[in-house]
């Protein structure tokens, strides 16, 4: 494959992934403008490490990997965030306070309360539809990390939404 | 029959399509006859789903341009303007991947957020300021977010209303740490609505909602955030279809917001600083 080709593929497999690595950073920070942040950092990075990607390979895990470690560093060397107000920032405080839907609100705040490895393990997995090797190589831990993880946060999960009893699953048969 | 005990970790296997062809099946005949196993599994199959409907509406969303940009190429500002961009559609993301989750689950969650991801309530109420014109204040830039926010609402648009106006006012004064009193625009043909308590950038701020015989909703915010103890004249902004009136008072931060003409708006500015004026 020529360079520019190479290049080219490179950024349409790029584009084709914002939405989902958006949507992870999301329910990761809970912070759209910090979220959105996040997804840049990790496509900037990830074209200076080009050479880590293997053509044709899934390009997915690969920019998931990338913004897990970006998200590590960050939590790692908390700093003041300074948003500026902006047309993104006020979006989000319209809809954040519009969040009124009892049930999805009650699931946010429980998914909070998960130790941050359990919660991105059941995001890769729930969420994004990883499988629990490409979850593993996300986070650099052992499939059967991810295994655990996983127990331990549906679980946790279970527990949260039963003590706050209200939310109400309905089963159609 | 050599057949392993089937464990916790094999249950979560199941529900995310982890298991091979013939454990899977041991997986089902265990399930068949376990109705503890069973409702584990779907407690887990439910927790999916609701939280595939929490973030889902992300997919929705129009991405960023700055991301597309990121995307696109490894220099930015060299690729801004330039015409060999992909095309901005080029996110064939599925919404809902449902093949691996059992069909015959439903969700009250889920419905419930399908009806949020129309967007149908949100739509009309977001603000977009064009992108030559930077919010003018956080001030305005507030009050107008929580007028869009709040104006809209039919049933409770008020914590407090104005028929318990003397509570509102000793509520507001208390938790502001300072004399909040709705000003009276009846000679302008507003009548309170009521008010409620709001977060501001670092602590509370008090909304009041005024409306004409119309029906048209008017806010004034009041923050006790200024911490410059610099005044200002009078300043206007828009904010998307809101039109915002703000003005700083000693500690006090007036912002007047209403999706009608800024003569008009101007008018009503001018008669709330009067009052307000009479007090402080």
């Amino acid at each position: 494959m020529t360079s520019d080709a190479r290049l080219n593929e490179a950024g349409q497999r790029m584009t084709a992934c914002i939405s989902s690595l958006r949507r992870y950073a999301h329910a990761l920070l809970r912070d759209r403008t910090a979220a959105d942040d996040l997804v840049q950092d990790t496509l900037d990075r990830a074209w200076t490490r080009l050479t880590s990607w293997h053509d044709g390979a899934d390009m997915r895990p690969w920019l998931f990997s990338i913004m897990h470690n970006l998200h590590v560093d960050q939590v790692r060397r908390p700093r003041l965030a300074t948003v500026p107000v902006d047309e993104e920032a006020m979006t989000v405080a319209v809809r954040g306070m519009h969040h009124d839907n009892l049930e999805l609100r009650d699931l946010d705040a429980a998914l909070q309360r998960l130790p941050a490895e359990q919660r991105e393990v059941l995001l890769l997995v729930a969420l994004e539809e990883m499988s629990y090797a490409e979850a593993a190589d996300v986070l650099g831990i052992s499939p059967g990390n991810v295994a655990s993880r996983l127990c331990r946060a549906r679980e946790k999960l279970r527990a949260v939404l039963d003590e706050q009893k209200t939310i109400s699953l309905k089963v159609v048969r | 029959m050599n057949e392993r005990p089937i464990s916790d970790q094999d249950l979560h296997a199941y529900v995310d399509g982890e298991l091979s062809p013939a454990r899977r099946i041991e997986v089902e005949a265990w399930l068949s006859v376990s109705p503890e196993a069973a409702a584990q599994v779907q407690t887990y199959q439910e927790q999916n789903l609701a939280i595939k409907a929490l973030f889902n509406p992300l997919l929705n969303e129009t991405v960023p341009e700055r991301l597309l940009q990121a995307a696109r190429t490894p220099n930015r500002t060299a690729a801004a303007g330039s015409s060999g961009g992909l095309p901005a559609a080029a996110a064939p993301w599925s919404p809902w991947s449902l093949q691996r989750i059992a069909a015959s689950i439903v969700l009250a969650v889920a419905s419930a957020g399908a009806g949020w991801f129309a967007h149908d309530r949100l739509q009309p109420a977001i603000i977009t300021v064009a992108a030559n014109t930077p919010a003018a204040s956080p001030l305005a830039h507030q009050a107008a977010v929580a007028h869009v926010v709040y104006s809209p609402e039919v049933k409770r648009p008020v914590e407090v209303g104005a028929d318990q106006e003397e509570q509102l006012v000793k509520w507001l004064s208390k938790r502001l740490n300072a004399d909040i009193r709705p000003p009276r625009l009846g000679g302008l043909g507003y009548e309170l609505i009521g008010g409620r308590l709001l977060p501001g950038s670092s602590g509370p701020v008090a909304q009041f909602m005024y409306h004409d015989a119309s029906g048209q909703r008017l806010t004034l915010y009041v923050s006790t955030e200024n911490r410059d103890n610099k005044d200002t004249a009078f300043r206007f902004a828009q904010e998307g279809p809101v039109n915002v009136f703000y003005w700083i008072d000693g500690k006090f931060g007036y912002a007047l917001s209403a999706g009608i003409a800024k003569s008009e708006l101007a008018r009503i500015a001018g008669a709330v600083y009067a009052q307000l004026g009479q007090k402080h």
